[in-house]
């Protein structure tokens, strides 16, 4: 098991170094100067140039390519992604605690989507073409084609305007329901969908129909035999879905003015602030890998079937 | 938007038969789900071609003296702050989102697809390159790497969907380039190799048209996590932009008057809905008639 870590651990570097190349990018393919949008306007045409060299030898533009780019690695690895170029603050303490929230976002809608999701995929592979099945697949394709953000708005409408259930900008724990609603609700579809075509495949193999032979309850085939075996799939699938949260929780700070990194990289990109949008980019992937990771470590400890050394 | 149902598709496999245009048209058009779903589709792509006579009124034209106005005539879906008539800015919305799906979805689809028959078909240096670079783009959750996209290009609908555009071309490869390493193995590759054809005409001219299907199955996927992924774009400020009518961009800022005109954000986000909507199930047809056993 721990030499399976460590070679994924060790297969992981190639990938973060993509990562931060990509990343790398966003500054390096800027069409305008970074530093000359930075000070357009704002100072008279002397200063600027002044301005324009100092900033650039700070953030190592007057550099080639290759060296930016070994400085940006070499800085992130020690943890210093920079600093703002709008507020002169080092990075870190910007994303801090927004990230934080959008981990909470994430994570709470991610609860959310497979407790719905997957309960809903149970019983919809359990009752197979009945009503239940397809009023519920019907609902997850209309999940499926929603735009988040406008559910967002749709929620808000309902439960703060008409029901008045919620403040309009609720404080407290409060503020995360209909955020992480929103989004779990959303992503809840497509999980819903896959775990009842694992459910249908598992539940129509033979040990399901030995067991039902033998005249073991509907229930315990259910929960105790069927539901293992299809959450395997369930929980590779839960990895890649992380990836969707993080995206949808992007845009749905937006919506709720929910204080995430999502919130600031778009605000960032408005700004032209590149070493913002540059660091978000790069925590949002990097928590995608790192959180793949652990489910794949997590799923070939749930699967006893998983060779470690062959896999 | 979810990298999930991409996976699914992922599974599908070539379908060993061949299938005719015609064929797949005639199937299309017994299913009930097809029906709905093409008619909203050619409905929308009607009113994008002729959106100019169809509107009864401006969709720029300002008129503050009826701004707020709710649904109801002559203003069958209200009017906007501004006072202009968003059902005429709904449709010509259609125009956007016509524009958007194909042209995201056709720079997604071509450079993915190359990749993909490089990678599967060519020399295997050329393979782990191009996979290598695959794997990267894929460790970005795919709205991360359109937002990469946009912060390098600046914010524009057309930079939205070469964003939208480029971020879909992971997943085309990696679907095509596995349905290629299938194929390639098959009998009739091999008769063509040994009847002396090149590399590039097997590659185009054999193993492209076996893996169509698989192709036009991603799309389905495919396109309407796309479209999606622009009218989001679009919604945040970093896609269209206003006075704009696209349905993301009409969204916008509805939230603040959201108590007092419910019908601002309402009109142009359920035809953004409705439209995915029907998408989505000329695709569940469409993949149900070319692989019958993904379902």
């Amino acid at each position: 098991m721990s030499t399976y870590i460590l070679r994924r651990l060790l297969l992981l570097v190639p990938v973060i170094l993509g990562i931060l190349f990509v990343t790398f990018l966003i500054k390096a393919l800027i069409p305008t100067d970074a530093v000359t949008a930075l000070y357009e306007g704002q100072v008279t045409e002397r200063d600027a140039a002044e301005a324009i060299a100092a900033i650039r030898a700070k953030y190592n533009l007057d550099r080639p390519w290759h060296e930016q780019f070994a400085l940006y690695v070499l800085n992130a690895a020690q943890g210093d992604l920079g600093e703002s170029v709008r507020t002169r603050r080092p990075v870190l303490d910007e994303i801090g605690f927004r990230y934080l929230n959008t981990l909470k976002l994430t994570f709470a809608a991610l609860a959310i989507s497979i407790v719905i999701g997957v309960l809903t995929g149970i019983l919809a592979a359990y009752k197979r073409d009945t009503w239940l099945d397809v009023t519920a697949m019907t609902v997850s394709l209309f999940g499926i084609s929603m735009p988040a953000f406008f559910f967002g708005l749709v929620l808000i409408l309902v439960f703060s305007v008409w029901l008045q259930w919620l403040p309009v900008i609720p404080q407290g724990p409060l503020a995360l329901l209909l955020p992480a609603l929103t989004l779990g609700l959303i992503e809840a579809a497509p999980l819903a969908r896959i775990t009842r075509s694992g459910m249908i495949e598992v539940l129509s193999s033979d040990y399901i129909r030995a067991a039902r032979a033998k005249g073991v309850g509907e229930t315990t085939i259910l929960f105790a035999h069927a539901l293992p075996n299809a959450l395997l799939a369930v929980v590779t699938i839960i990895g890649l879905q992380i990836g969707s949260l993080l995206g949808g929780a992007f845009i749905i700070e937006v919506v709720f003015g929910w204080p995430g990194i999502g919130e600031l990289a778009v605000k960032a990109i408005q700004w032209r602030d590149f070493v913002i949008t540059q660091a978000v980019i790069l925590v949002g992937a990097g928590t995608y890998v790192l959180v793949n990771l652990l489910v794949d470590i997590l799923y070939t400890w749930i699967d006893p079937r998983i060779d470690y050394q062959s896999s | 938007m979810s990298s999930l149902d991409l996976t699914e598709a992922g599974r599908a496999e070539a379908p060993r038969r061949q299938v005719g245009l015609r064929w797949v048209l005639r199937q299309l058009l017994r299913k009930r789900s097809s029906q709905i779903g093409g008619s909203i589709v050619l409905l929308i792509v009607f009113c994008a071609v002729f959106a100019p006579e169809l509107t009864p009124y401006d969709p720029f034209r300002v008129d503050v003296l009826n701004r707020l106005k709710p649904p109801g005539p002559p203003h069958w879906f209200g009017t906007d702050e501004l006072g202009r008539d968003i059902f005429s800015r709904v449709l010509y919305g259609t125009r956007y989102f016509v524009l958007v799906s194909l042209i995201s979805v056709s720079i997604a689809g071509s450079f993915g697809v190359l990749l993909g028959l490089v990678a599967g078909a060519g020399s295997s240096l050329a393979d782990s390159f191009v996979m290598r670079v695959v794997d990267v783009l894929l460790a970005f959750p795919y709205i991360l790497l359109v937002l990469a996209v946009v912060a390098i290009l600046g914010p524009s609908l057309w930079t939205a969907m070469i964003a939208v555009g480029v971020a879909g071309i992971p997943g085309y490869a990696r679907v095509v380039r596995s349905n290629v390493l299938a194929v390639r193995q098959e009998p009739y590759v091999e008769a063509m190799r040994a009847l002396g054809a090149g590399p590039l005409r097997i590659m185009v001219g054999t193993i492209l048209p076996n893996v169509a299907s698989s192709i036009v199955i991603y799309t389905s996927f495919a396109m309407p996590i796309a479209v999606l992924a622009a009218s989001a774009l679009s919604f945040i400020g970093l896609g269209a932009q206003p006075p704009m009518p696209e349905w993301g961009a009409m969204v916008v800022g509805a939230r603040t008057f959201l108590r007092t005109a419910w019908w601002v954000p309402a009109a142009p986000g359920l035809t953004i809905f409705v439209a995915i909507f029907a998408i989505n199930l000329l695709g569940n047809a469409l993949r149900d008639v070319l692989d019958p056993r993904s379902r």
